[in-house]
């Protein structure tokens, strides 16, 4: 039986053991028919030429945790932002732990997905959001939409700035053999409000583990969402990320993606513009080595008029690394003086390494500024030289020239913890002590 | 005199096409449909060998086991292959040998088209192939490239003539199951042009292929095979036109260039088929392959202006197969009314040290819809390559869209690329500018428009240049918004 199979089966066992209001139900199981029809995505389609998914569907994955095990904080906390007082909401195996986590319902929401689908209070909130900006052609996530019952649960009213970040973490232990995750988060900020939240996925031994999360995020009239994505898990881990951002006027989301780790990662990015004055900013930084794949592919629909949107990404490829860019900017006809920005630069740093990169403007309007560029190079030989003849080593000299490439990235970086846990690891991956904080 | 815009939209709804008459000559013109008996009859009709009767049934074979693409962005009603004559020739097809013995209508024709073939052939230095309906009608200058040891022919010709030439690099670069179109165009190609440069020799003038579509319900399907032995060099020009017609007309045809050691081609192209009337009926559908391979340092460079066409579907490319080897693409695709365009290039770097140039203006206006597909490749061992490649896009009116679809692919750490593109409008400020100076608007657009085509109208021959700027503005009169 392949994958595929064995999911839809294990989706008809998992339904008749638990009972969902029906309108929960109806969407499920239109889910797991779009899943059933499509399939795991191929190379043929455009969406996924230059990212080969056999390996991953080969692996029998499974969605049901057998076993448990608890978690020491000692186990996890290099994983958790820890010096800064934050909000957290932590899993262990797809399952949620109340011991590592720290929620709230004061003023606002910030708890569980399960418990918002369960309860009777929460229904209006889901059944207005849940599943309601998500792509619902995409196969994998339909087939989230199918499995997906647990996640962050994120609910900010009117004007309101959240003080502490929100750290969303799933850890997998290992304890179960190719586990598959299917994490749902939904975040809702109403008018007005702000709030940071910071998003990882890790994997505490090599065993391998398949995460498919999506997240729907809903940012109202001025609000501002600042989201970080932190993408180092280890190196038998896979991740299929996607993140669906509905935008209302005047509204700001910044998402940043820094994948260092894993296998394979996909990210799929997309911002739904549906009103006037709205902003969006992707950046991302791409550190790979050995045999790993980071894909990302962007999308923003710009679909009124005054808007912006900014794109950066960077990437470093090592070993036999393969980087994928795909970054569509849509501009309707009604979006007219849109102003969209994208950047794509990258270094290739070994003969194996590989990027296919696909910067893409579709452009119905006329009165706009759009532009892209996109460069493929290596770090200037004469600024390595001149930092040697300073008496900087080459492996230092290197890392400190990769690094000022990838600085413009951490620039717009918010939470000053979160920056220097970035550029730890951007430190750790080059294989040099320095600090960076510079 | 200062136009109205309502006074320039109607004197604009009344100017047609210029080229869309049709001369009544008599064709001698094949039923319609497609089965293996039409390609033998092709092939028999033009005394052609065995073996390439062979090679035709070959790509038929493909061609049937094959899918039309719909990957492009592009939008049309699929040609019904059953419903189009595969071969047509005026009925005087035989070969002249001077230009008197040509049927009169004929010569009224490309008269019409403003080609230079009877007195001005001695003064425009052009030699010409004329290629009607599919069949090549007349080669000018032929004696005087002899002399060089050049040997410019329609393919048919060559077939007959040069069996082992064409044998050897018929296909090569462009193979038979390269894609639905190519196949379909090397199962029953009537004619074309072939053009061989001996070693060493500087072909002295310029080369030129007329293509004319003139009979209804045919398809054109013509196939160019140029080869540049090494060290030598030809400049290659191809210009089209089609009667104005209702129903869609198919052409498809191949160019093969091939660009042997230090040698250099340059191909440029002014491509005006009738691109429909304005409400977007008929038109000709443009689906065609062009690529070139060059050997060591050898140097490829396509230059197109695109003006026709109801669709096109184009992507002249380059395989950067020697050391050193340069490939080039200047391109301007303007796009108007109802018309379609998705073009580009394929640059693939094979070589060490292999450079590649594109540059792409496209100009929609209208209700049109223009696409740039552009694949720049670095191939592992091919180290220390370059790209530099730019893809601007004006915009003219809200109703019409641009599109960039580069693909970027490199797998070898020691590439360059570069790479960027941007999409604007013509500015309320530069128009008004030119006002001020006492430039009216529909000049200003042109100037502006000129401008921003510069890089790309400079790479043409100074014949060709004129004609270019003359047929943007044409394409583009009524476009302002």
């Amino acid at each position: 039986m392949d994958l595929q199979e064995k999911l839809v089966a294990s989706y008809m066992a998992q339904t008749s053991a638990t009972a969902e209001p029906s309108g929960l139900a109806k969407i499920r199981s239109a889910a797991i028919e779009t899943f059933e029809q499509q399939g795991f995505p191929t190379k043929k389609m455009e969406e996924w030429k230059y990212t080969p998914l056999n390996k991953l569907v080969k692996t029998d994955y499974t969605v049901f945790p057998k076993k448990s095990k608890n978690l020491t904080l000692d186990e996890v906390q290099n994983y958790i932002l820890h010096d800064v007082d934050t909000f957290k909401i932590v899993f262990v195996d797809g399952v949620y732990s109340s011991f590592l986590s720290e929620t709230t319902h004061e003023g606002m929401d910030v708890c569980l997905l399960s418990a918002a689908l369960s309860q009777a209070k929460y229904r209006k909130v889901i059944e207005k959001y849940f599943d309601t900006v998500a792509d619902s052609e995409d196969s994998f996530t339909a087939l989230n939409t199918a499995f997906g019952r647990e996640g962050a649960f994120v609910h900010i009213p009117k004007k309101k700035r959240v003080e502490k970040p929100i750290q969303i973490i799933h850890f997998s232990t290992g304890v179960n053999q190719n586990l598959m995750l299917q994490p749902r988060n939904l975040i809702v900020v109403e008018a007005q409000s702000e709030v940071q939240i910071i998003e990882r996925h890790q994997s505490l031994t090599d065993t391998p583990v398949l995460t498919n999360v999506v997240t729907e995020i809903f940012t109202h009239k001025g609000a501002q969402v600042d989201y970080y994505k932190i993408q180092n898990d280890h190196e038998e881990a896979s991740l299929v990320d996607s993140t669906y951002i509905h935008q209302e006027k005047h509204s700001h989301a910044k998402v940043h993606t820094f994948s260092f780790g894993g296998q394979f990662i996909r990210n799929n990015l997309h911002f739904y513009h549906k009103d006037q004055a709205i902003q969006s900013t992707m950046k991302g930084i791409t550190l790979v080595e050995g045999k790993q794949l980071v894909d990302h592919h962007t999308l923003v629909h710009h679909a009124h008029p005054n808007s912006e949107s900014h794109q950066e990404y960077k990437g470093i490829y090592n070993g036999q690394s393969t980087g994928v860019f795909n970054g569509k900017i849509v501009v309707e006809q009604e979006a007219q003086k849109t102003n969209a920005f994208q950047q794509n630069n990258n270094i290739l740093m070994s003969d194996k390494a590989t990027i296919n990169t696909k910067p893409q403007l579709e452009i119905f309007a006329d009165d706009v500024r759009c532009s892209h560029g996109c460069t493929i190079g290596q770090l200037d030989e004469t600024a390595l030289f001149y930092l040697q003849t300073r008496g900087i080593p080459k492996k230092e000299a290197r890392a400190l020239l990769t690094y000022a490439f990838a600085n413009n990235v951490l620039a717009s970086v918010n939470i000053p913890a979160v920056k220097t846990r970035i550029n730890a690891l951007i430190a750790k991956k080059l294989g040099v002590n320095l600090g960076f904080n510079l | 005199m200062a136009y109205t815009e309502e006074e320039l939209k109607k004197e604009l709804e009344s100017k047609e096409y210029a080229y869309g008459f049709y001369t009544d000559i008599d064709s001698d013109t094949f039923p319609v449909g497609l089965n293996e008996d039409v390609v033998r009859a092709i092939s028999q009709r033009k005394n052609e060998p065995a073996w390439m009767t062979e090679w035709r049934l070959e790509a038929y074979e493909a061609w049937c086991a094959m899918e039309e693409p719909d990957w492009a962005n592009l939008n049309y009603p699929k040609p019904d292959f059953q419903a189009i004559s595969y071969y047509s020739a005026p009925k005087t097809a035989p070969k002249y040998n001077s230009l008197d013995e040509v049927d009169p209508e004929l010569l009224d024709t490309f008269k019409k088209l403003g080609i230079p073939i009877e007195e001005q052939k001695k003064l425009s230095g052009v030699a010409v192939d004329i290629v009607m309906d599919s069949v090549s009608v007349a080669t000018t200058f032929k004696e005087t490239l002899a002399e060089k040891g050049i040997i410019f022919c329609s393919i048919s010709e060559a077939i007959k003539e040069y069996p082992d030439l064409v044998r050897k690099y018929i296909g090569t670069v462009v193979p038979r199951k390269d894609n639905y179109y190519a196949a379909l165009n090397s199962a029953v190609f009537s004619d074309g042009s072939f053009c061989y440069i001996p070693k060493g020799v500087r072909c002295p003038m310029e080369l030129s292929t007329y293509f004319r579509i003139n009979q209804a319900g045919t398809g054109q399907f013509e196939r160019t095979l140029v080869i540049a032995d090494e060290g030598s060099y030809v400049s290659y020009l191809e210009g089209c036109t089609a009667p104005a017609r209702d129903e869609n007309q198919l052409h498809a045809a191949v160019v093969e260039l091939v660009a042997m050691d230090h040698s250099e081609i340059k191909y440029s192209t002014v491509q005006n088929w009738f691109p429909g009337d304005a409400e977007g009926k008929g038109g000709v559908f443009n689906f065609v392959t062009k690529r070139g391979i060059c050997h060591k340092s050898a140097k490829i460079s396509w230059t197109q202006v695109e003006t026709g066409s109801a669709v096109t579907w184009k992507y002249p490319s380059c395989i950067l197969k020697g050391d050193d080897s340069i490939g080039e693409f200047y391109s301007i695709a303007v796009t108007n009314n109802h018309q379609q365009a998705d073009t580009g290039t394929k640059m693939v770097h094979l070589g060490k040290r292999t450079k590649s140039t594109i540059i792409s203006k496209g100009i929609s206006a209208g209700t049109s819809q223009n696409s740039y597909r552009g694949l720049v490749k670095i191939n592992s061992r091919a180290d220390d390559a370059r790209n530099f490649s730019q893809c601007d896009s004006l915009l003219m009116g809200n109703k019409c869209g641009a599109h960039t679809f580069p693909y970027i692919e490199v797998a070898n750490k020691s590439a360059q690329i570069e790479h960027e593109a941007t999409t604007s409008k013509i500015g309320e400020d530069q128009i008004f500018y030119c006002n001020q100076r006492g430039i009216e608007t529909e000049k200003a657009i042109a100037l502006i428009v000129n401008g921003f085509s510069k890089d790309v109208l400079n790479k043409l021959p100074m014949e060709f240049a004129v004609e270019a700027q003359k047929l943007l503005e044409i394409s583009l009169e009524g476009s302002v918004g």
